[in-house]
């Protein structure tokens, strides 16, 4: 390990997310928003949805806004360069182990998946309007949480983006993105899926579940939710599974 | 610090395609490829077969050979980015897998593909590469607007790199390298793709560098490029090494020196027997287009002889082609194959 050269990298990796701070934040957050406005505001308004919905999809968003600007702060960049550009061949040619270069690129997606996370709160907030039931009474619970979450994001992102080329971004999002937010119980609890035995069961192999569960027994305690050993156990677990997966694909693409 | 290279039997097998510079142009083994698949069909590539060399502290040695000799899977070696099948290397007394982090301290690379960070500018792209080698900001600064002035780079310095031409992201390239001051520099077809005057001045940044001790290991399929660069040179083909020496050394190594090219519609028996026979002619091969190469110590003297020659066996000649003493007949006299095929 090399810290200087680590720390360079992040550095780095910061400049250029600033640099692209309005367009990462469209590409990431206009398509929540957009979620939040006509299931939160339109239909709750026009009486379609009842009015606790607003509370119940919060953190759904949350948790969704995080993990796919994590995933795509690290898959987009890897498919990239280990396709057709390379350029990060530079990093991986600094004097420290290759596996750094792919743990700073996780923790740089993590800390992009957390300013994510900041920002949606307060603009779904606003685009809710009235009738919010949100508590912030477990802060060390949620910041955990949110950080188990955005190194979850990132770690994914590194397992696809390593994994993936680029002409299977468009299959990357139908099939496996897809699949992970509808079936991630976002929209609803995953007690609603009690009618459906099976797929219950099921959805739990899914790690985008225990972020959105998470986020709402912080948030909205008053929905029903997944009990907190198994959002923090299914994360960890989740987070070390994609951290050696993802390691190892970056292994594999980087090293000839 | 006098920093040399040395390579030791190396073998490199790739069961997937290989995944650096070897994919650039044409595929990973343009030409001929060195494919067997077993019944499971995997891939697997022999790109070096054995390979031995030694490049002595403080010369430009370059590696020449056609698409597919392997030389961008030794560079790849070299530098980290390719992990051997058999076989060692050493760059100074470091073993290069094995101490890879340390390797990669002491050298500069220059790739066959320019892969500059397309998110930074140039000035970026410097100082932060100073930056991954612990350079402090100050150092890193000064640097940088050194070497940006010294590749002429100066004026488009805080643009991001996207709109340079092919050889400004050449020029960026070797700054690059040179940002952590390395003891050896790889270039990896340095001179692809550049203009004429891009290309006198690379050679001289290459020479500038080389002056202040430093080692240089190039590879290169242009045999001007290798013979006005290079100190001495490996000839590379199907991953192995054919021949090495200095450019000069090499030449004379052809027989003769002169290579007369023929084809005919169809070769008779007793021909090539027949053209042995003329004086200066020192070796006669069939040539993979069904004609014959002669070599000898003369060229367009020759051609009254074996226009006799030829009449005599009743064979019609179609094209002759008199080639003069070069690295090129080099190659072709111990492949059969010219550079260019």
């Amino acid at each position: 390990m090399n810290l200087a050269a680590f720390l360079a990298m992040l550095a780095r990796d910061g400049r250029v997310a600033r640099r692209n701070f309005l367009p990462l934040l469209l590409q990431n957050l206009v398509q929540p928003m957009l979620f939040v406005f006509v299931f939160g505001r339109v239909m709750t308004t026009s009486g379609m949805m009842p009015q606790e919905y607003k509370s119940l999809l919060l953190p759904g968003i949350i948790a969704i806004s995080m993990l796919l600007s994590g995933l795509q702060a690290v898959a987009f960049p890897m498919i990239a360069d280990f396709q057709f550009s390379r350029e990060i061949e530079d990093r991986l040619l600094a004097p420290m182990e290759i596996e750094w270069v792919a743990i700073e690129k996780v923790v740089a997606g993590g800390i992009q998946a957390l300013v994510a996370g900041g920002v949606v709160i307060p603009m779904a907030w606003l685009i809710l309007g009235s009738g919010l039931q949100i508590s912030f009474a477990q802060p060390f619970e949620l910041v955990a949480l949110a950080v188990l979450v955005a190194v979850l994001a990132a770690a994914i992102g590194l397992t696809l983006g390593c994994s993936l080329g680029q002409a299977q971004i468009g299959i990357m999002f139908s099939l496996i993105i897809g699949p992970m937010i509808f079936f991630g119980c976002t929209y609803y609890p995953w007690s609603a899926l009690a009618s459906f035995p099976i797929l219950q069961k099921a959805v739990l192999i899914n790690p985008f579940v225990y972020a959105s569960e998470g986020f709402r027994s912080a948030l909205a305690p008053q929905f029903p939710h997944l009990p907190g050993y198994l959002v923090f156990g299914g994360l960890l677990v989740f987070n070390a599974v994609f951290l050696w997966l993802g390691l190892r694909q970056f292994r594999k693409k980087a090293v000839g | 610090m006098d920093v040399g290279i040395r390579i030791d039997t190396l073998r490199k097998i790739y069961t997937s395609p290989p995944p650096t510079a070897a994919l650039a142009r044409g595929g990973p083994m343009g030409g001929q490829r060195l494919f067997k698949r077993s019944e499971k069909k995997k891939v697997s590539i022999v790109a070096l077969d054995g390979v031995s060399l030694e490049v002595h502290a403080g010369e430009i040695f370059g590696l020449l050979g056609p698409n597919g000799a392997g030389k961008s899977t030794t560079v790849g070696i070299l530098t980290t980015r390719v992990r051997p099948t058999e076989g060692k290397a050493w760059i100074g007394t470091l073993e290069v897998w094995r101490d890879r982090v340390a390797v990669k301290r002491l050298i500069g690379v220059v790739p066959q593909k320019p892969n500059l960070d397309f998110a930074l500018t140039a000035r970026e792209i410097l100082t932060y590469h100073a930056a991954y080698f612990g350079l402090g900001g100050a150092e890193r600064d000064r640097r940088a607007s050194e070497l940006l002035d010294r590749f002429r780079l100066t004026d488009r310095a805080d643009q991001m790199v996207h709109g340079f031409s092919g050889g400004m992201m050449q020029r960026l390239s070797i700054a690059r390298a040179l940002m952590h001051a390395p003891q050896v520099l790889f270039l990896d077809e340095p001179s692809t793709g550049l203009d004429p005057q891009t290309r006198l001045l690379l050679w001289e940044l290459i020479r500038d560098f080389n002056r202040q001790g430093h080692t240089v290991l190039l590879t290169t399929h242009n045999m001007e490029e290798a013979d006005a660069l290079c100190h001495r040179l490996a000839i590379a083909d199907h991953g192995r090494v054919i021949a090495v020496g200095t450019p000069h050394e090499l030449k004379q190594s052809v027989p003769g020196g002169f290579v007369v090219r023929l084809a005919f519609h169809d070769v008779p028996e007793e021909l090539p027997a027949l053209l042995g026979q003329i004086p200066g002619v020192t070796e006669v091969q069939a040539s993979p287009s069904g004609g014959l190469d002669l070599y000898a110590d003369r060229g367009g003297t020759l051609i009254p002889h074996v226009v006799s020659a030829a009449a005599a066996a009743h064979a019609t000649i179609h094209d002759i082609h008199i080639s003069e003493p070069s690295l090129e007949n080099l190659f072709l006299h111990h492949t059969g194959r010219s550079l260019r095929e």
